[in-house]
């Protein structure tokens, strides 16, 4: 499954208590998401991608997923410069960037990629099942663990489901290009994709019920929070309350 | 007594034609029932209706002794009695085969030792032990339908509702099957099949669904 090809392994990070991954994903993230100056969103990224060779996860994938996000980035970046008021730093086809501006679009470039990787090296090293589970045992409302679970669920049959209409379609012919008929033939394959997904959600859901589905969630390997557990989860607040404080010390000293 | 009894039942999908009409059925202890007809007949639709999965529009349901009214009585018949979707990949949702084989029988109370003894001793039965710590939306066709089955086996079900077992099944498959629901102490079986072979196997009473009724 594709959002679970990194939960394969066998690191430190993956046999980790998904509980204990899940707070650190949080912690860190929000501490990341606080911090001001470039020196400590630096040492942010390098922690997470230090989490991330931890985790000894597959380059190519792991790469493939940064670069997902970065292009949504890019465009962030490519605007911000130019929109942020402040001193300018030089003028590109006549219009004026600013210092400000750069250093807003390296503090969300920095940002956005450190929370990444830590989510990554923290969330993508668990099954879903398991993270589900853990969200219910950290006492999130069950209604939204549902939720997250059976998205999850669905998006994977989606995602068959339009491999299969695909397969049809092109076994039939179909190459795409830029006609009313390829466009009518997508509106088709999207519409056949929704309904043919909830008719099967529905189905899946009945045969939950028939093994006497309620809402709780089994895991048979129980988590045991283990010494080396605690260990992790210290460090982890440990680095979240450094990164605060190298923060408080060094604010941003390269554009002021 | 009857196992399951059907009175009566109504049923039409929403804005749809009459699917079951009047439609009376009633599975005894030993019984081995096979229900054949064209296909859109609702043979499918049948088999929900008995374990409350949706609701006709008219006529009672009696399961197990008990007059079936509400989610509570249906969830105690669901237990008690096992159905084998037409498509394995609905029934399998866990990430190991052996979290799924242990899912009911968690549901159905019982502590995690006992669960995983049972799913061990089930798996084994069926010769699935070998697969027991693979994805199961990686399993081929005849491993997904004998998972599928595996999961139901584990909950000790009384009944055993089978819905076009042997479909996309090799025949060496298909035997396999056959050998494991012989050696399944099942107080009766219903199976919604066409392979006629499998039938014969099965030396089960034929029924046919036709115009919202069952024929024989």
């Amino acid at each position: 499954m594709t959002c679970e090809r990194l939960a394969a392994g066998t690191s430190t990070l993956h046999t980790t208590d998904p509980r204990v991954k899940l707070c650190l994903a949080f912690i860190l993230s929000v501490t990341i998401a606080l911090l001001e100056g470039c020196p400590a969103q630096f040492a942010a990224l390098a922690a997470g991608f230090l989490l991330v060779c931890w985790a000894r996860l597959p380059v190519r994938e792991t790469a493939g997923r940064l670069v997902a996000i970065n292009f949504f980035l890019f465009l962030v970046a490519a605007v911000v410069p130019f929109t942020t008021p402040g001193v300018t730093a030089f003028s590109f086809l006549s219009l004026p960037v600013t210092w400000q501006g750069i250093e807003l679009a390296l503090s969300v470039w920095l940002k956005c990629n450190a929370i990444a990787a830590v989510n990554i090296a923290f969330l993508a090293t668990s099954t879903i099942f398991s993270l589900a589970h853990a969200l219910a045992h950290l006492k999130v409302p069950s209604k939204l663990v549902q939720l997250f679970f059976f998205s999850w669920r669905y998006i994977h049959i989606l995602e068959e489901e339009l491999g299969r209409i695909r397969t049809a379609a092109s076994l039939r012919g179909f190459r795409p290009s830029t006609s009313l008929h390829t466009y009518r033939t997508l509106a088709w394959m999207t519409g056949a994709l929704l309904i043919k997904g909830f008719e099967r959600g529905e189905r899946v859901y009945m045969a939950m019920r028939c093994r006497g589905f309620n809402g709780t969630f089994w895991l048979l390997s129980h988590f045991h929070f283990h010494a080396r557990d605690g260990v992790i989860a210290a460090a982890g607040i440990v680095a979240s309350l450094a990164l605060l404080i190298m923060d408080n010390r060094t604010r941003c000293i390269l554009f002021n | 007594m009857y196992l399951v009894q059907l009175k009566e039942i109504n049923f039409s999908y929403e804005n749809g034609p009459s699917v079951l009409d009047g439609l009376d059925f009633v599975l005894q202890d030993h019984d081995r029932i096979a229900i054949t007809g064209p296909n859109g007949t609702g043979k499918t639709t049948l088999f929900h209706i008995i374990l409350g999965l949706i609701r006709p529009s008219a006529g009672e349901i009696h399961a197990f002794g008990k007059k079936m009214e509400d989610d509570n009585d249906f969830s105690e018949c669901r237990s008690r009695a096992g159905l084998l979707f037409q498509d394995p990949d609905d029934q399998l949702f866990c990430p190991s085969v052996m979290e799924d084989v242990a899912f009911g029988p968690l549901n159905q109370g019982k502590s995690h030792n006992e669960a995983r003894e049972i799913a061990e001793k089930t798996l084994r039965s069926l010769g699935l032990w070998h697969i027991r710590d693979r994805a199961p939306y990686h399993l081929s066709g005849g491993e997904k339908r004998l998972a599928a089955l595996a999961t139901i086996l584990s909950m000790q079900p009384e009944i055993l509702l089978l819905d076009e077992p042997t479909a996309g099944l090799a025949p060496e498959a298909s035997e396999k099957l056959l050998a494991i629901l012989d050696t399944y102490p099942a107080r009766a079986l219903v199976a919604i099949s066409h392979d006629r072979l499998f039938l014969d196997a099965l030396s089960a009473k034929r029924l046919v669904l036709k115009d919202g009724r069952l024929h024989s």
